[in-house]
């Protein structure tokens, strides 16, 4: 692995208090191509950031990078200051997966509860996650017997079992309809409102005035740290798929414009 | 490793094999059928089955386990719950000794319903201890068990993992005396016998077949089972990655 935890980074500052997440050239190699390739960003404690872009622009590979479970080829992660995949941060950190990492043949209740148990957390914990994802009437089905969207939820159910600190969710409202959608997103916006930092990834650009900031990722790279108005304002563009494709042109014109 | 989350773990396998009755079914009376089978064709055939059947006895819960075991562990490769678990406190040694456990206990059900099948109505006998005969077959069972466990590390699909039995297994058999004396094998076969697990299993099982008391043969065979359990079990633990590519 040539990422060593304790590689210094040249000139690296400390973050500013109040960082959770702190990013720092970060570089991940999966085959041939660079799927994440030079990122720097931070997160400050208690937001609410959206990591939007189409699929296979690098936005899962970031996310399992930031929950240590990535092998990454150069750069710095820390998150509330440790290295990312420190111990220490196991029960600090809630991770929910693309596609729904939870046992099919368990019912919903099982499956939390084996995870409780595993963070350390009492049956108090998993009726909270329940009615936090509305999934009370559900607890004694399988897994493998409800809709995709239930499964993601029973999924996000278990990433917030252990209150923790930072959420990353790996496209948590994909698949769901615009009701569930507008109630998982109040529910993100209180957690953050109540000091939990969370990064939600999506590739519905319409997910994107839900943040307070956003993310744009392609090709691996961050196209834009912004917050949506000014996103639309320095755009012009009315919505923010044509937003997005206006950034793309202006982006490859400018590689163009260097290369000449 | 703490006891709350490799118990919680294995009560986990246990209830997910308490939702698939039918799998827990296949467990016992595949083995069950088989060495059935195999006393009916050794029938008047004077003490065969009696020589067969303890070492057959200890082979096909192997077998078993080491199927149910690699695609239960694959599964959670590629279902990602083993990605989220490593994501959460939990110890290396919790997942596999969980796994070991669960499959463990249903080892022991297995081993007392097949054996009671083979002393009773199927007519074995053995000099030594019957119970020991037992004792055998849940070490193999749990050896197939780590086996499986390491095994699943080195397959991508379900597919892959199924072939791995008759790539682990079937050389093993075919050299651990049952066929051909392991005295008779030609001479590198023979010394290659020496490094296979299940040689010692049977000979483990031919101990009690031939003699009424423990030999110090038997408690070797028993201790380099163990062993080989260990060893496959902490193989097991390093084939599994926080951080993958």
């Amino acid at each position: 692995m040539a990422f060593r935890k304790d590689d210094p980074v040249p000139n690296r500052a400390e973050p500013p208090a109040g960082t959770t997440v702190c990013v720092e050239h970060l570089t991940v190699v999966r085959g041939r191509t660079r799927a994440v390739d030079d990122v720097s960003f931070m997160i400050d404690a208690g937001s609410l950031v959206g990591l939007l872009g189409p699929s296979g622009c690098g936005k899962t590979t970031l996310m399992r990078s930031l929950v240590g479970v990535q092998q990454v080829q150069a750069g710095d992660i820390r998150l509330f200051g440790e290295p990312a995949g420190s111990p220490s941060l196991r029960t600090r950190v809630g991770y929910l997966t693309q596609s729904p990492s939870v046992y099919g043949d368990l019912t919903v209740r099982e499956n939390l509860s084996y995870f409780a148990k595993i963070i350390g957390q009492g049956p108090g914990a998993v009726e909270r996650v329940l009615a936090e994802v509305d999934l009370g009437h559900h607890t004694e089905v399988l897994v493998g017997r409800l809709s995709g969207g239930e499964r993601t939820r029973v999924s996000l159910a278990t990433a917030l079992l252990g209150s923790p600190s930072l959420l990353v969710l790996d496209e948590p409202t994909v698949g769901l309809d615009p009701l569930l959608r507008r109630h998982l997103w109040a529910l993100f916006r209180r957690l953050a409102a109540g000091g939990t930092t969370l990064l939600v990834s999506s590739h519905v650009m319409d997910e994107a005035e839900r943040c307070e900031r956003m993310l744009l990722m392609r090709d691996g790279r961050i196209l834009a740290d912004t917050s949506p108005a000014d996103l639309l304002a320095s755009t012009a563009a009315e919505d923010f798929e044509s937003a997005f494709v206006t950034l793309i042109e202006g982006a490859a014109q400018a590689t163009e414009e260097n290369g000449r | 490793m703490t006891w709350r989350r490799t118990g919680a773990t294995g009560s986990r396998v246990l209830l997910q094999l308490r939702h698939d009755p039918r799998t827990v079914g296949l467990m016992v009376a595949v083995p069950a059928v088989l060495m059935g089978l195999l006393a009916w064709i050794l029938h008047g055939r004077d003490h065969d089955f009696d020589k067969y059947g303890p070492q057959l006895l200890g082979i096909f819960p192997l077998v078993v386990m080491f199927l149910v075991t690699s695609v239960a562990t694959l599964r959670e490769r590629t279902s990602g719950t083993l990605e989220r678990l490593l994501t959460m406190p939990i110890a290396k040694s919790d997942f596999v000794l969980g796994y070991a456990f669960a499959f463990g206990l249903a080892a022991i059900v297995q081993a007392l319903v097949v054996s009671g099948l083979c002393f009773g109505p199927y007519g074995m006998t053995v000099r030594g201890q019957p119970w020991l005969v037992v004792v055998v077959a849940v070490l193999d069972a749990l050896l197939g068990t780590a086996m499986g466990l390491s095994v699943s590390a080195l397959a991508a699909t379900e597919f892959q993992a199924v072939q791995f039995m008759p790539a682990v297994v079937l050389p093993q058999l075919l050299l651990c005396g049952i066929i051909v004396p392991r005295g008779a094998l030609p001479n590198v076969l023979h010394w290659v016998s020496y490094a296979l697990p299940m040689s010692y299993a049977v000979d483990a099982t031919q101990q009690l077949s031939s003699h009424a008391v423990v030999t110090g043969q038997f408690v070797v065979d028993l201790c380099v089972v163990g062993g080989f359990l260990i060893a496959a079990l902490a193989l097991a633990a390093s084939t599994l990655h926080r951080r993958t590519p």
